[in-house]
């Protein structure tokens, strides 16, 4: 398959590792993966905080760079969540609407379309606490949310579980909302802050020397959480740990 | 590294963090009364938002000093979780629960899209009954009718249970200036009362006090000893004050939880039968009634009865669930049915099925902001998720920031038991809101600005070679204006050596 690599912009600033493993990933199922050049962002950021008009000329932009592909596929829950769900500041033209309906988040792809049974390459003997991002969880439908009463599924689950020597901790509360919110994380900073102390608290409570997410933005806010409060935890995506990352 | 936050909780890295507050070797569960100072320091309460006039209210200043508050901050938020895991177990114990919510969701579609007809079946029912029925356009007009009707009768004394319906009119203020004395008889809303401080929760209301904090306003108030603060003792001090002003007052007032119009009786659910005491004790009873809760028949009742309280406070059933008829024999009932702002929310394509809400709270207890924020901080009748879609209804540039005041996790949604979509209701309102130009100038420019920045290729490419090279620091087209507010509680992202981008032009540089 002919798939379209989207880089979300904050994956290409900070962790180009993230991109690499995804790029690398999907080439040993043997798709050919192209990276548009001229890709910047999905229009989330604007689209979030109420100002959608502002975001038409991106998501414009989006279209012409994932025009074409058999799938559209990105290590990040929360973008590919506008893309599917929101992205509505340009006209729906059956351009559109394909590129859309085409646009998969990595775990998402790996689980439904590509059906992975094995990752023979991947070991990554420790203690991973999984942080499903509220934009998988409730939006992608990743996994069950601990509100509704619905047979249980999860997604990241049944692919880490692939992993040789993944130990799964549990946290108090494994679907409480990290606190990073998009803008949310920079307008209500101390609330957002706290919630993130209080999240990486619970994982290092329950044992976790990593946390893994499909989401980079979770674990960037985290991640600033954690070390400005010492919490001693490392953060790996999901396509580190399934691409063979070790460590 | 940076050292340790003066912000965080010294128990935030304790091994059991969810033990919850024990007493007699059991769990204290009441929902007003399990919480204890975790340190002997004693810690002001902390004060809600600062009101000013019609200026948007900032939620998130409010927060922050509630953040600053540990003590405070951390019982709140782990009772409030606590009711949320109740909600679950109960939740887990009923195979049909997620049937139940939708047939309540459907139920309240078709009563709101049919509201006239079954008001009106409502009222002639009631009259039928014997109950004097009046219609208020509004807070004005609900609070001179009832004021009408206690003059009618020379009642100088109001006893009443708790009724968001009548904080959102400004009920008690306006009775206070026309001399006649209201109590609130809910244990909850009379902490409050006594404190004059607003309700933080439609189901807890004085949920944001420790128990200390309560001690030292009946200390204030009713003459308990300020170092007292066992709760049995608190409460029993309250009621021992309270009962005589009950037994005297001339008048009586509930709220209303559902009001069934195949039978024209209403229905109020408390758990200290306060609602009995108000309605049953002096010979006149007022009803408020909002009039979205109006349902088509008694059968559908047992639909929401099966709901509020389990989604409330993880609880099969509230204590007392009383059904209000007709009037007793020599004594009077009225009802008065309320819009407020209803009828206009009914006519908003995307917000009218806010009216599905049933006032349960579980949007409250779960979610992580308001848990953390306390109610009082959105400064409105309304708080938490429920809030931030109703709250703008009555005021649009006043509420402004609320619907802001939410990561979108979608938490909330999940747990409304009528099925109410409030993230993307909350979502809604941001562009609504940005549409009305309610939001800041400054986010404006930078929204317009990131638009641009990320619509043209080489300019941001251009803007990430700059990051590439000072990558100390957090980059604006990432944050936008946030630079210093990323950086206040938390540390920036460690800059790579170079962006995926240019990995990619290395490593796999021919076009495709």
């Amino acid at each position: 398959m002919r798939i379209g690599l989207f880089i979300p912009c904050y994956i290409d600033a900070f962790f180009p590792e993230v991109g690499i493993a995804t790029l690398e990933l999907l080439e040993r199922f043997g798709h050919q993966v192209v990276y548009p050049r001229d890709q910047t962002c999905c229009g989330q950021p604007m689209a979030n905080s109420g100002f959608n008009a502002d975001c038409a000329a991106t998501e414009a932009l989006f279209v012409r760079n994932f025009s074409g592909f058999d799938y559209v596929v990105a290590p990040s829950g929360s973008c590919v969540h506008h893309v599917r769900d929101n992205f509505d500041a340009i006209e729906q033209t059956p351009e559109v609407k394909e590129v859309r309906s085409r646009t998969y988040e990595l775990v998402e792809f790996l689980h439904d379309i590509q059906k992975v049974e094995a990752f023979p390459w991947a070991r990554f003997p420790h203690r991973v606490g999984l942080h499903n991002s509220c934009g998988t969880l409730r939006r992608l439908k990743h996994a069950t949310p601990s509100e509704l009463h619905e047979p249980f599924y999860s997604k990241p689950v049944d692919l880490l579980s692939k992993v040789e020597g993944l130990q799964f901790v549990t946290p108090a509360r494994p679907d409480e909302c990290c606190g990073f919110g998009g803008t949310f994380s920079v307008f209500e900073e101390v609330v957002s802050t706290k919630m993130g102390y209080d999240k990486v608290s619970d994982h290092f409570r329950a044992g976790a020397e990593y946390i893994v997410s499909a989401d980079s933005s979770c674990l960037m806010h985290q991640q600033g959480c954690a070390e400005r409060i010492g919490v001693p935890i490392k953060f790996i995506h999901i396509a580190q740990i399934l691409n063979g990352a070790s460590a | 590294m940076s050292t340790q936050d003066p912000m965080l909780h010294p128990e935030l890295l304790s091994p059991a963090p969810n033990e919850g507050i024990m007493r007699d070797g059991r769990r204290l569960d009441h929902a007003e009364a399990a919480s204890k100072p975790l340190r002997s320091r004693p810690e002001p309460q902390p004060r809600g938002a600062k009101v000013h006039g019609n200026r948007p209210i900032d939620q998130a200043e409010a927060a922050a000093r509630f953040i600053a508050a540990p003590e405070h901050e951390k019982m709140h938020d782990e009772r409030l979780w606590d009711l949320r895991q109740k909600r679950d177990r109960e939740m887990h114990d009923m195979e049909e629960w997620e049937e139940l919510r939708a047939l309540a969701s459907g139920i309240k579609e078709h009563t709101l899209t049919h509201l006239d007809e079954y008001l009106e079946q409502f009222e002639a029912n009631a009259v039928a009954n014997g109950v004097h029925v009046h219609w208020a356009k509004d807070a004005t007009d609900h609070n001179r009718i009832v004021h009408g009707i206690l003059a009618d009768h020379g009642a100088k004394s109001l006893i009443k249970s708790k009724s968001m319906l009548t904080e959102e009119c400004g009920f008690r203020p306006y009775m206070a200036s026309v001399g006649i004395e209201v109590i609130e008889t809910d244990l909850g809303e009379r902490i409050q009362q006594l404190d004059n401080e607003d309700p933080s929760h439609v189901v807890v209301p004085a949920v944001h006090k420790l128990r200390t904090d309560v001690a030292e306003v009946f200390s204030r108030t009713i003459g308990t000893d300020p170092a007292n603060s066992d709760v049995h003792y608190l409460a029993e001090a309250q009621r021992e004050a309270t009962r005589p002003l009950i037994l005297a007052a001339d008048a009586g007032m509930t709220g209303c939880n559902f009001a069934v119009a195949e039978t024209g009786g209403v229905t109020v659910c408390t758990n200290e039968g306060n609602a009995d005491l108000s309605a049953n004790v002096p010979k006149l009873h007022i009803a408020s009634i909002g009039i979205e809760k109006v349902i088509p028949r008694l059968e559908h009742l047992a639909v929401f009865v099966r709901l509020l309280s389990r989604s409330a406070l993880g609880s099969p059933i509230t204590q007392y669930t009383s059904h209000f008829r007709a009037p007793r024999q020599g004594g009077e009932m009225h009802f008065v049915l309320v819009d407020n702002g209803r009828s206009e929310r009914l006519g908003l394509e995307e917000f009218w099925t806010s009216l599905k809400c049933i006032r349960c709270g579980a949007c409250m207890n779960t979610c992580p902001v308001y848990r953390r924020s306390g109610g009082l901080s959105y400064g409105a009748t309304y708080s938490g998720p429920i809030g931030l879609i109703i709250d703008p209804t009555f005021n649009a540039r006043k509420y402004s920031n609320l619907p802001f005041a939410s990561t979108l996790n979608g938490s909330c949604s999940n747990v409304c038991p009528v099925k109410i979509n409030i993230h993307e209701q909350i979502y809604a309102w941001r562009r609504a809101l940005v549409e009305r130009h309610e939001t800041p100038l400054a986010k404006r420019a930078a929204m317009k600005a990131a638009g641009e920045l990320l619509s043209r290729p080489a300019a941001y490419r251009a803007a990430i070679a700059a990051a590439d090279i000072a990558l100390a620091h957090l980059p604006r087209f990432v944050i936008y204006n946030g630079l210093n507010a990323w950086g206040r509680h938390r540390e920036v992202p460690h800059p790579p050596k170079q962006t995926f981008h240019s990995w990619y032009e290395a490593n796999r540089g021919e076009k495709p």
